[in-house]
């Protein structure tokens, strides 16, 4: 996939060159490019002096980074306890069917990826889905279908 | 705005009091991250037109306020007219225009809205007297709902930043120090640690540099008392730390948030910005040679985080795994230095401590757990949502009286407290006072305060493999008794759910519990086997039967069930397209069969049926 690197700039020059700013760029880049893409991240080690593994290592450490491409939506299933409870899984299969991926999978239009998360803490709405930045609580079988409709 | 002092203080107090006595009547919209989920964003901007079309415009600002969380996300938008404190639930914006004409310009209640006991089906108008607010006492949940998040000058008006005041002028940090350490505040995230003497600690270490870091990484599944707090009442979050840093001698302080709450960043960092902009944040604050700055650090999806090293790795940009801790992280924390690592819900109480005294803090609650805790109440209850409530009530009074009793009137099974950590308490232990020790002597712990309750439906064994299977995913790997113990517990518990069981297992797992306890490396080990070890404390003869008989009695693991459709199908065909692997045929107004040998054991046509004729067995 080819990408503009130019918008990298913006994001190095609002926080100060050191490590401490690492998962705060790593974030940013994440938001621009739904990804970490390789060239972001030798960028990243070169403007902040950190050798590139740390800055490998840091990206696959915490969940929020990936390393391969997203979807244009993300569709997140929060599996904390409460919502597991309430039937996260079953929500989690159903998706699963109707887009035809398994949870971490992008579909292959790369309109969606499939995640599931440990808890957006919307705990008194279980069981919840977060569709791109919007939640869904309560969420009901019936309501699936709906959910994955490309808008 | 321009806080040089007190004076300029006292005198926005005195403006925004008085603003909101020239105009009493208030439209409250709550604004947290449930009520926008279920489309508060919406009902703000009717509400905003409404007024507008009203020709009440010039005051609209002060009567919408746009409010943190109640903590009541499942009837939300929730909407509360003041003074007469009419509580509106599941608002939707074609209802604005009747709310606006009859409760805001009238007296009139308009009846559909209002909340419905779940218990006898009456209708109640009045916030506080609904049975979820009505046994609550907030003090850490004080401003949720009531003001303005966005709004510095609302916190002002609620004796907001008069504690930061008061320890400035009138205590020395010891003095600070003393008070936390008499009102007997613990730790509220988890491990229970008295506040006062952490600071103590910390304050009486020389060093360069001193840190205070807030920790919102509230990892817990089922909790979010942090995240509502946080997005509520962002400047109560920064007073408290505020005080922590004068009394510890800090000049810089972060916020660790976790990035699944995106709001709670947002508010926080408006926050900060106010505070930095009228001078309640950098140097000299109220004209004193106290200086402090904050930054917010986001953390990046790693449940190891809250772990106290861990987390200060990560503010550092590292990845975030804990190290051993024969030298505390108050000692050695942030860059070597010493740091104070208070939680949200500890820091937010901190204020009020300060204003109104130790004494009257210790006076509520029980002797070792003074004041009171914030509890996220969901799973199987009627009424889910945070709760705020004195030390020492019984988990019977949380779940019947504030919670309304159990889902459907099901039988209660289970309520598991402490997160992935903690344990489940059965119904035999159901009047348990709510305290840190008694948790953990019945093997539970309080945890950041999550409380999932569960009724016959919940499979005990599938809870602990739950649990397993999270902390497998999020153990960091640095330890192997954590590692690759915790993993093998996940595959015991596995087979036995898969009904491949063997009797010897539970001995086994007892076992290597032990041993994952003793020798991992941080909290997330030491405690992880928890979960299973309660449940097999309480509910062993679930696990027998699971080995034993190839029973899950719940119906809900899947190799030990079956799906069947009775014969009172009515032949409605909501279940065929439900169905995701084409098991179920059937004509219309014909009974419907399900394949057995396509049957995945998913449940979704049990979902979908509104007839009960599915039977799990």
């Amino acid at each position: 996939m080819k990408h503009n690197f130019e918008n990298l700039h913006t994001i190095f020059d609002k926080y100060p060159k050191s490590q401490e700013s690492l998962i705060a760029i790593l974030q940013d880049i994440q938001k621009e490019y739904q990804y970490l893409p390789c060239e972001a991240l030798e960028q990243t080690s070169e403007v902040l002096d950190v050798p590139l593994s740390t800055v490998f290592s840091v990206s696959t450490f915490y969940n929020s980074f990936s390393l391969t491409a997203k979807g244009e939506k993300i569709i997140k299933v929060c599996t904390g306890t409460a919502c597991h409870i309430r039937g996260a899984k079953l929500l989690q299969d159903q998706l699963e069917t109707h887009l035809k991926i398994k949870a971490g999978e992008t579909t292959e239009d790369m309109k969606f990826t499939l995640e599931v998360v440990a808890c957006v803490g919307a705990c008194a709405m279980a069981p919840v889905v977060v569709v791109g930045d919007k939640y869904h609580g309560s969420v009901k079988v019936s309501r699936v279908k709906k959910l994955v409709k490309a808008k | 705005m321009n806080i040089k002092n007190v004076k300029d203080l006292n005198k926005i107090k005195k403006e925004t009091l008085a603003i909101s006595k020239k105009h009493p009547k208030k439209v409250l919209v709550c604004c947290g991250t449930g009520c926008i989920a279920n489309g508060a964003t919406k009902i703000v901007e009717s509400v905003r037109d409404g007024l507008a079309k009203r020709k009440l415009k010039d005051v609209s600002i002060e009567i919408l306020k746009e409010t943190g969380c109640h903590g009541f996300c499942e009837l939300g938008p929730l909407v509360i007219i003041e003074p007469q404190e009419i509580f509106y639930t599941k608002v939707k914006p074609k209802h604005v225009d009747d709310i606006l004409d009859k409760s805001f310009l009238e007296n009139e209640i308009i009846e559909p809205l209002l909340f419905t006991n779940p218990v006898d089906g009456s209708k109640i108008t009045k916030y506080n007297d609904i049975s979820f607010f009505k046994h609550q006492q907030r003090i850490a949940l004080r401003n949720l709902g009531k003001i303005s998040a966005h709004d510095m000058k609302e916190y002002i008006g609620v004796d907001g930043y008069q504690a930061l005041a008061k320890v400035l002028f009138k205590m020395t940090p010891d003095e600070v120090i003393e008070e936390v350490i008499k009102s007997g505040l613990r730790g509220r995230g988890g491990g229970g640690f008295s506040a006062g003497k952490k600071w103590k600690i910390c304050k009486n270490i020389q060093a360069d540099k001193h840190y205070v870091i807030c920790n919102g990484d509230e990892g817990d599944p089922g909790a979010f008392m942090d995240r509502s707090i946080m997005e509520g009442d962002p400047h109560g979050v920064l007073e408290g730390m505020m005080i922590a840093a004068y009394a510890i001698g800090a000049k810089e302080g972060y916020i660790y948030v976790r990035d699944e709450y995106p709001l709670a960043v947002t508010h926080l960092e408006k926050a900060i910005l106010d505070c930095e902009r009228s001078g309640l944040l950098g140097e000299n604050i109220l004209g004193t040679d106290f200086s402090f700055t904050i930054k917010i650090a986001r953390g990046a999806g790693a449940f190891v985080c809250g772990e106290s090293s861990a987390l200060m790795k990560s503010v550092a940009g590292e990845v975030g795994e804990p190290r051993a801790k024969y030298v505390r992280s108050v000692v050695k924390g942030l860059y070597d230095e010493p740091t104070v690592l208070n939680n949200v819900e500890t820091l937010v109480n901190i204020p009020t401590i300060i204003r109104k005294g130790a004494d009257w803090y210790s006076s509520i609650g029980t002797k070792k757990s003074t004041g009171t805790k914030v509890f996220s109440l969901v799973g199987k209850v009627r009424n889910t949502g945070l709760i705020e409530v004195p030390m020492g009530i019984t988990l019977r009074e949380i779940i019947y009286d504030i919670g309304g009793g159990i889902l459907e009137d099901r039988p209660f099974k289970a309520v598991q407290t402490g997160g992935p950590s903690g344990g489940c308490i059965p119904e035999s232990m159901l009047d348990l006072p709510v305290d840190f020790d008694s948790l953990t002597e019945v093997g539970s712990m309080m945890g950041s305060g999550g409380m999932i309750v569960m009724d016959d439906k919940t499979c005990i064994v599938d809870v602990a493999k739950y649990f397993l299977e999270f902390l497998v995913e999020e153990s960091c790997g640095k330890c192997t008794p954590c590692r690759e113990g915790l993993y093998q517990l996940h595959k015991l518990l596995e087979k036995i759910c898969a009904g491949k069981g063997e009797m010897s297992d539970i001995e086994k797992m007892e076992r290597l519990s032990e041993n994952v306890m003793i020798g991992s490396l941080c909290g997330l080990g030491k405690s992880g086997p928890n979960p299973l070890m309660s449940t097999l404390k309480h509910f062993k003869d679930e696990y027998i039967e699971h080995i034993k008989d190839k029973k899950c009695r719940a119906g809900v693991c899947p190799e030990l069930i079956t799906y069947e459709i009775l014969d009172n199908c009515t032949g409605c065909m909501a279940c065929i397209p439900a169905c995701g692997y084409d098991a179920i045929t059937g004509k219309k107004k014909e009974v419907h069969i399900i394949a057995q040998d396509k049957c995945t054991k998913c449940g979704a046509c049990y979902a979908v049926c509104n007839f009960d004729s599915i039977l799990v067995s």
